[in-house]
């Protein structure tokens, strides 16, 4: 058996790992970009706060899963494409009553989550040690 | 003594069970919603309908999580909690916050992300309430020398949720939240921890049982218990990353993720290697009530460690991402081992002989019978919906959606009966607690 001085041995050689691991993942975003307009940033709030559109609809893959993932969709559809949905709803999906300038914010946020990156995962490579890249 | 213990935790269990209730009705609104785009959508829409489910049963498990931590921590030391005036705060604190949060969703304020999209002001209550039942918890034990594994695994889990509840919330900091790749590794990472978080309560909780149970403490003090705690606490740390293998972060967190998460075949092996003892516990033990659900759990940890140790694979994981496998996942492990786990603790307070046999027997089979039907029909439609995003030219949305109808008809009807199974072992069950907590006998 374990005496009580190894099991704590133990226990704080984990807790110091992942503290390290989180401070350093909380300093070093992934990507250096360029700061984040207010526009886009009143849009990330409005799909997160004001709209849950999460509920229903993912971006990488991760979100609710009743609606598709949105994470190129400002690739994938014209400006005046996505208003049309979000002013007439489609399915589940209700009309949500968003002003102009809400609107223009959202789409603001989709197109800097579509510069971000790729989320079809169809144009990842999968190799044979099971691991991928994008 | 007995009657003033359990009188502590037993408004918890009540709490929880409705919870629970609500919860329930929710999963099966808004299953119905897949199947009737226009059920209910002016009154209450998806997008309300989800977290009302979501939080609902997240809360009962964190709430049923604490009443057996309270009740089994107050069994170990042999007395009450230190501190009983904390302990009722902290229900009032949860209680109040929990409906406040449901009532805030039927207007549809929201906040937060995903599991926890209630306002953000909440999250200070929450932490509040938290912080008391770690000072009753670690207080009222006297001495941590040579204590078993279920303390260590209360213990831990305690401080590890307080410290992710608090990293989930750290999107509130400008600095955190304006890249949005670095805002979702942290969101995930602190979801991913959290889980392991209130795992450890309620695994602490059910070796505690276990030992009750057996009437033997020599695994609680083992070696193998110990290591087996280690690994779990690596991967309640390291493993999170398994849930963003497709977010373009940084490579070392996957790899990092994808190695940690294979750790977990060795517990597929010992579950393997330990089967046949496994069954011969379970015969001897399954007159009991509180059994009957921990041997339930013990196949449901099975198929779903097995499910996801594939999902840790990054190459099958692209497959399965964003699809209802991890719906299926997901309920499979938060129904078929931490409910099941948490309806043993709720037996084990609640004596044998006030119960309606009949009717409990009824409820637990349809459960047991509905479960795996509702796992399969997320299953299937997860797996085509995975093939379907990895082909080459597919179907519309909209078509591919119409195409998994059968699969999500057979998702609602199976939810309708598991609901219907567990109202009524919750009936029972909230019949006895009430009982017990208005009884003046000693139990
Ligand atoms: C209640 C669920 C729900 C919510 C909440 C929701 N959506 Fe949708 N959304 C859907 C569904 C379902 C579809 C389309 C399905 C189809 O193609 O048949 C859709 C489609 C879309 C489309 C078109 C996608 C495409 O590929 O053509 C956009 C854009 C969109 N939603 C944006 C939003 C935004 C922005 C929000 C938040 C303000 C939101 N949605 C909230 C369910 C929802
Ligand atoms: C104890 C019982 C239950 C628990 C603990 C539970 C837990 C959960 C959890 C954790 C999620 C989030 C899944 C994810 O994001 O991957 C979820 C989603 C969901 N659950 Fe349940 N659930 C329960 C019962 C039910 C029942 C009985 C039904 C239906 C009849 C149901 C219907 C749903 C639906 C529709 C979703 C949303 C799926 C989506 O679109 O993302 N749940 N549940």
């Amino acid at each position: 058996m374990f005496s009580d001085k190894y099991k704590l041995i133990v226990l704080i050689f984990l807790s110091i790992s992942f503290l390290f691991y989180s401070f350093y993942l909380y300093k070093k975003p992934p990507h250096e970009t360029e700061n984040a307009t207010a526009l886009e940033m009143e849009g990330k709030m409005i799909w997160q706060k004001k709209k849950n559109c999460t509920s229903c609809h993912q971006l990488y893959g991760l979100g609710g899963h009743l609606g598709p993932d949105l994470t190129n969709i400002t690739q994938r559809r014209t400006t005046p494409q996505i208003e049309a949905f979000l002013k007439n709803g489609i399915n589940q999906m209700p009309n949500f009553n968003l002003s102009q300038h809400e609107m223009e914010a959202l789409i603001s946020f989709l197109t800097a989550v579509n510069k971000s990156g790729n989320g079809d995962p169809r144009t990842y490579k999968l190799y044979i040690d099971g691991t991928i890249s994008q | 003594m007995e009657l003033y213990r359990n009188k502590l935790s037993i408004p918890f269990f009540i709490l929880s069970l409705a919870l629970l209730m609500i919860g329930l009705t929710f999963g099966f609104i808004g299953s119905v919603q897949y199947l009737v785009p226009d059920f209910l959508k002016e009154w209450i829409s998806f997008d309300k309908v989800r977290p009302l489910h979501v939080s609902s049963v997240v809360f009962w498990i964190l709430v049923t999580a604490m009443g057996s931590v309270i009740t089994f921590l107050q069994e170990h030391i042999g007395g009450s909690i230190k501190y009983p005036p904390l302990l009722k705060a902290q229900f009032w604190v949860f209680a109040i916050t929990f409906l406040l949060i449901i009532i805030s969703y039927f207007l549809g304020i929201f906040g937060g992300r995903e599991y926890w999209e209630f306002h953000p002001y909440f999250a200070f209550p929450i932490a509040f309430g938290w912080l008391l039942f770690i000072i009753n918890v670690f207080s009222s034990i006297k001495n941590f020398r040579n204590q078993p594994v279920y303390v260590w695994m209360w213990l831990t889990g305690l401080v590890f949720f307080l410290f992710t509840y608090i990293e989930s919330n750290l999107w509130q900091i400008l600095w955190f939240r304006k890249e949005i790749i670095h805002d979702m590794t942290i969101q995930w990472k602190s979801y991913g921890s959290l889980v392991g978080s209130w795992n450890m309560l309620i695994y602490g909780s059910s070796i505690y049982l276990m030992d009750k149970i057996s009437g033997n403490q020599k695994y609680s003090y083992s070696s193998i218990a110990f290591a087996l705690y280690f690994l779990g606490l690596l991967n309640g740390m390291f493993n999170w990353g398994h849930h963003i293998y497709t977010l373009p972060t940084h490579h070392f967190v996957k790899h990092i993720a994808y190695i940690i998460s294979m750790t977990e075949l060795i517990l597929i092996a010992r579950i393997i290697y330990l089967w046949k003892d496994s069954l011969t516990t379970a015969k001897m033990h399954k007159h009991l009530r509180s059994y009957q659900f921990i041997i339930a759990a013990d196949v449901w940890v099975f198929i779903t460690l097995i499910l996801a140790i594939l999902m840790s694979i990054p190459a099958l994981n692209v497959y399965m991402h964003g699809t209802h496998v991890v719906v299926a996942h997901t309920m499979g492990a938060t129904i078929g081992i931490n409910t099941m786990l948490l309806f043993a603790y709720i037996f084990d307070v609640i004596k044998d002989s006030t119960i309606n046999e009949k009717i409990f027997k009824i409820g637990y089979r349809i459960i047991q019978i509905s479960l795996p039907i509702f796992f399969l029909s997320l299953l299937s439609a997860g797996i085509y919906k995975g093939f379907w995003q990895m082909q080459e030219q597919h179907l519309i949305y909209g078509s591919m959606l119409k195409k998994l109808k059968p699969a999500f008809l057979l998702f609602s009807s199976s939810g309708f009966f598991l609901v219907l199974g567990f109202f009524m072992i919750i009936f029972i069950a909230l019949k006895s607690l009430l009982f017990i907590y208005s009884s003046k006998n000693k139990i």
